[in-house]
């Protein structure tokens, strides 16, 4: 199961990193990476959703309809790449995955 | 091109004429014409928008939302029960900094049932986080169409932006009005560039959760942009009367008040029966004043208090009434005079509710009271002996 966020750490630099922050560092907006501003959140999760890059071609419907919106683009391919420490593992993204590039791996006993 | 138009069309013009990406509404009752108009002009090919007819108001706004967060430019419009119904959705739009234009017919709420116009529909909302504007005529009515998209999306406000005409007297009546060549509305409104929407270059998280610790930090912020929307809608008019040739005068109008003894402070459509008062009256030597209020979000409390600074009473009439208590307006004002430390003597003037007639004798008869010792809570129309108190 690939459960790692290689790049997870690289603009994230808030409540997950046990940062503060000054009221300066408030966006203006409410869009951002996922989880700004929370902590962590995906302990409720039974399943976890995994990303077959073969089969994913990055068309982001997966990202337009997460609840969590914790789907983002990787960088360097294009395809898609789900951040775990927010994914509450609801299904939503293999479900209406066009390519069925997204699996649904139970966790263990 | 000088033209004989309601309210509503009016208005309708001023939303076409900034190109809105976007406009979803609820067609039946409470609606007004206003989007029927804009739905004519997008079948005519007059405007290129996305017209969305939605099941509910509560779906308007939130379909007007969704839109907003991929960019484009929104637009809805409603009034009275409709605007209650939006009330879930208006904090989701300012909250999350989605500059949505609506405009909100004023009509009375029920019970007893009845459409005629009343501003009880939005001063009860006027804690939802929206900019709020009180217009006088179509003209007006028109030319803010602009000046709202201006002002709410703005780096620097981020807003959305309620535009209020009083229902019937403003929206239905019919007025000449001046609809500007598309090449000036261009020239004055840029078009809305936003980071705050869904992103395929650089997906995001919409509309996000946010912990305790922080979140009050937002609201923070949300504060602080409303009250920059001050500097921004001064900016917004000058702007507009450079390019239009037609002066607004920003968050209030002094009318007559630098001398004046005994002023009456209003909000929309009546200000033009008191203003005429006003003029009466002092040709019969009365130092007579009218303040009106244009935005009672955000709240000129600065503009207000130096307005009435030196006044010997102030008697403010408006068409909202927070039972258990006094009329909205007042308490505003009010609060505004005691933060600037100015002891006016004040009553305030309760008319017009579901729609009742405000006329001329009562406008004379109000700054007649405020000359002695009245009562501090007054309904037009009721007798003194009426009140329990």
């Amino acid at each position: 199961m690939s459960g790692k966020n290689d790049e997870k750490v690289r603009t994230i630099p808030f409540v997950r990193q046990g940062k503060k922050l000054t009221v300066g560092e408030i966006p203006e907006i409410t869009a951002y990476e996922a989880g700004f501003l929370t902590v962590t959140n995906a302990s409720w999760r039974t399943e976890t959703p995994v990303c077959d890059r073969n089969r994913c071609n990055g068309c982001l419907n997966c990202y337009l309809y997460c609840p969590e919106g914790c789907v983002y683009r990787d960088g360097k391919t294009g395809k898609i790449d789900i951040d775990y420490d927010f994914c509450k593992g609801c299904g939503i993204c293999a479900k209406l995955c066009r390519k069925g590039a997204i699996i649904m791996e139970k966790h263990g006993k | 091109m000088r033209t004989f138009i309601s309210g509503n069309e009016a208005l309708a013009h001023g939303i076409r004429l900034a190109r809105p990406h976007v406009i979803s509404a609820y067609p039946i009752t409470p609606q007004t014409t206003v989007v029927e108009h804009l739905s004519s002009m997008c079948s005519a090919g007059k405007l290129t928008a996305e017209f969305v007819h939605v099941e509910s108001e509560h779906s308007a706004l939130s379909c007007a939302i969704g839109a907003s967060a991929t960019g484009a430019r929104t637009f809805t419009a409603t009034s009275s029960q409709g605007l209650l119904y939006m009330a879930e959705c208006l904090h989701y739009a300012a909250g999350g900094r989605f500059p949505v234009v609506m405009m909100n017919a004023n009509r009375s709420t029920a019970l007893p049932w009845n459409i005629y116009g009343d501003q009880r529909d939005s001063m009860g909302l006027l804690d939802q986080g929206w900019i709020q504007l009180y217009v006088e005529n179509a003209q007006e009515a028109l030319d803010m169409s602009l000046v709202a998209y201006r002002v709410a999306e703005d780096s620097r406000v981020l807003t959305p932006f309620m535009i209020n005409m009083d229902g019937f007297v403003l929206t239905h009546t019919y007025e000449v009005v001046d609809i500007p060549d598309q090449e000036l509305a261009d020239r004055f409104l840029p078009s809305y560039v936003t980071d705050n929407r869904f992103d395929f270059d650089s997906p995001k998280s919409m509309a996000f959760s946010v912990g305790p610790e922080q979140n009050f930090r937002f609201k923070f912020r949300e504060h602080q942009a409303m009250n920059r929307a001050k500097k921004v809608i001064a900016e917004a008019e000058k702007s507009f009367a450079e390019v239009f040739g037609r002066q607004y005068t920003g968050l209030v109008e002094n009318y007559r008040c630098d001398d004046a003894e005994y002023v009456i402070v209003t909000i929309g459509s009546v200000s033009g029966l008191v203003r005429s008062v006003v003029d009466e009256l002092r040709r019969d030597g009365v130092a007579a004043g009218l303040l009106k209020i244009r935005y009672m979000r955000p709240f000129p409390d600065a503009e207000i208090a130096e307005i009435l600074r030196g006044v010997k009473a102030v008697g403010v009439l408006e068409k909202d009434i927070s039972f258990g208590y006094e009329g909205t307006v007042f308490t505003n004002v009010n609060s505004a005079l005691q933060v600037a430390g100015l002891s006016v003597r004040t009553s305030n003037f309760i008319g017009g509710l579901g729609g009742a007639d405000i006329s001329r004798e009562q406008i004379r008869d109000i700054f007649q009271s405020l000359e002695s010792d009245g009562r501090r809570l007054n309904f037009l129309g009721i007798n003194r002996e009426e009140y329990d108190d």
